[in-house]
């Protein structure tokens, strides 16, 4: 599973990135996590407000960040 | 989840919430809380008192006694009201999102437009750093220049957190007057910025770059959901906010005690016709979120400062900015930077002069 963290490199984009690496470790998934931070990259992805996560390339959440709970939900849908 | 579920007909309440299992569980400490936060509420003045004349012996007429007693008022009083203002705030922002608003805002050229943007750019709830990517998602969907700024002057400017902590602390009229204000000068400097027709002055990738809006396959939210989102609002927005309202109120309280009126109504009253534009050159610089320069407000208005000084102030903190100037370069040409920034100063210092003309 790949997946992606937008955002140009805030606080609020390294906290996704946080719970989504607990999300996805306490499931035990097979993941790659990494960092979009340019700006043409992450509207290339069709967003526009961060922090977003796109997983296998489809975006998932943007604008806010959910606890790690809920992010599980979001991997697993 | 549905396949094709899209956001309009996922997230715009037509349907029945359905009743969750888990309400009571995970709502029903709100029915607790609520009463015991105004129970709370109205015990802090007496509680204040008591320890700056009672418990630490201090006179209410000694400068540091009043200053006291105003911090430790101030303090929890602020505090408390952020933490419910956020709440409240928080939850009715779930049912709008960036995406929607930029949608209900494509293709409305006109007064119309501008009107609308200013509106939502109150209440959507967008993080600071993503200003450029929303710029540009806003313009490439076809939200006019215009009506684009009329939207970015108003989100900072008029802050919806402050506007219900204005309304807490000092009624409905000022609150009023803020949000009434900073709407004016959003709609006017978007709509100045259209008609002068300024798209060329756009930095040439903003166009030529690869956006496609992708539909979100957001889950819909129930009640509960949206009531953690709402405290989780809280703990993040009050998390942040606390050293900037401390900060503000330790100002505060050193003004309301120490600062001699006579100056003060000498320096910010409205007989000094440069008070004004003072005002906003202080502002500039100052870097500090809406709600942190509440504190510093209330306690220049009890000195008397004029309403329309202070206003300004407050609009110059808040919407004009050296890092959000940087940032915002990167769309901008050097000569649409200037004209953004000398309309909405325009705007200001217009509404400075008007209110203290009429006060």
């Amino acid at each position: 599973m790949k997946i992606e963290i937008l955002g140009t490199g805030c606080a609020k984009c390294a906290l996704l990135g946080k719970h989504a690496d607990e999300a996805a470790r306490s499931l035990g998934l097979d993941y790659e996590l990494s960092y979009v931070k340019e700006i043409p990259d992450i509207l290339a992805r069709g967003v526009m407000s961060t922090p977003a996560l796109v997983v296998d390339g489809v975006v998932k959440l943007q604008g806010h960040v959910p606890t790690s709970r809920n992010i599980e939900k979001l991997l697993l849908a | 989840m549905p396949e094709a579920i899209n956001e309009m007909a996922c997230c715009d309440g037509s349907q029945p919430v359905p009743r969750e299992p888990g309400f009571w569980r995970r709502g029903g400490w709100l029915l607790l809380a609520l009463p015991l936060w105004f129970v709370l509420y109205h015990f802090l003045e007496p509680f204040a008192d008591w320890l700056a004349y009672t418990r630490l012996g201090l006179t209410p007429a000694s400068r540091l006694g009043s200053a006291v007693a105003f911090f430790a008022y101030d303090a929890p009083k602020v505090v408390m009201l952020l933490a419910l203002v956020v709440l409240g705030v928080t939850f009715v922002q779930t049912f709008i999102s960036p995406d929607r608003t930029r949608d209900i805002l494509a293709g409305r050229a006109g007064i119309w437009g501008n009107l609308l943007a200013s509106v939502f750019g109150i209440f959507t709830p967008f993080c600071s750093c993503s200003a450029v990517p929303l710029f540009i998602g806003f313009v490439r969907v076809g939200v006019p220049l215009g009506v684009t700024f009329s939207f970015l002057v108003s989100a900072p400017m008029v802050n919806e957190v402050a506007l219900f902590l204005l309304l807490g602390l000092f009624g409905w009229k000022i609150a009023l007057i803020y949000a009434g204000t900073g709407l004016a000068v959003a709609f006017l400097s978007g709509w100045v910025i259209g008609k002068l027709r300024m798209e060329r002055h756009l930095e040439d990738w903003v166009m030529q770059i690869d956006f496609k809006p992708s539909t979100i396959q957001e889950a819909r939210k129930s009640f509960s959901d949206r009531l953690d989102l709402a405290v989780e609002g809280v703990r993040d927005i009050v998390g942040k906010v606390w050293p900037y309202l401390l900060a503000g109120i330790a100002v505060g309280a050193f003004i309301h005690g120490y600062a001699p009126e006579a100056l003060m109504a000498h320096i910010m009253g409205k007989a000094a016709w440069w008070s004004v534009p003072l005002a906003v050159l202080i502002g500039v610089p100052l870097y500090s979120n809406a709600a942190g320069v509440i504190p510093i407000v209330q306690a220049l208005l009890g000195k008397g400062a004029a309403l329309g000084t202070v206003l300004a102030f407050m609009m110059a903190v808040t919407a004009l900015s050296l890092p959000e100037t940087i940032i915002l370069r990167k769309v901008l040409k050097p000569r649409l930077i200037a004209v953004f920034i000398t309309v909405v100063t325009v705007g200001i210092l217009l509404v400075g002069y008007l209110f203290n003309a009429i006060m």
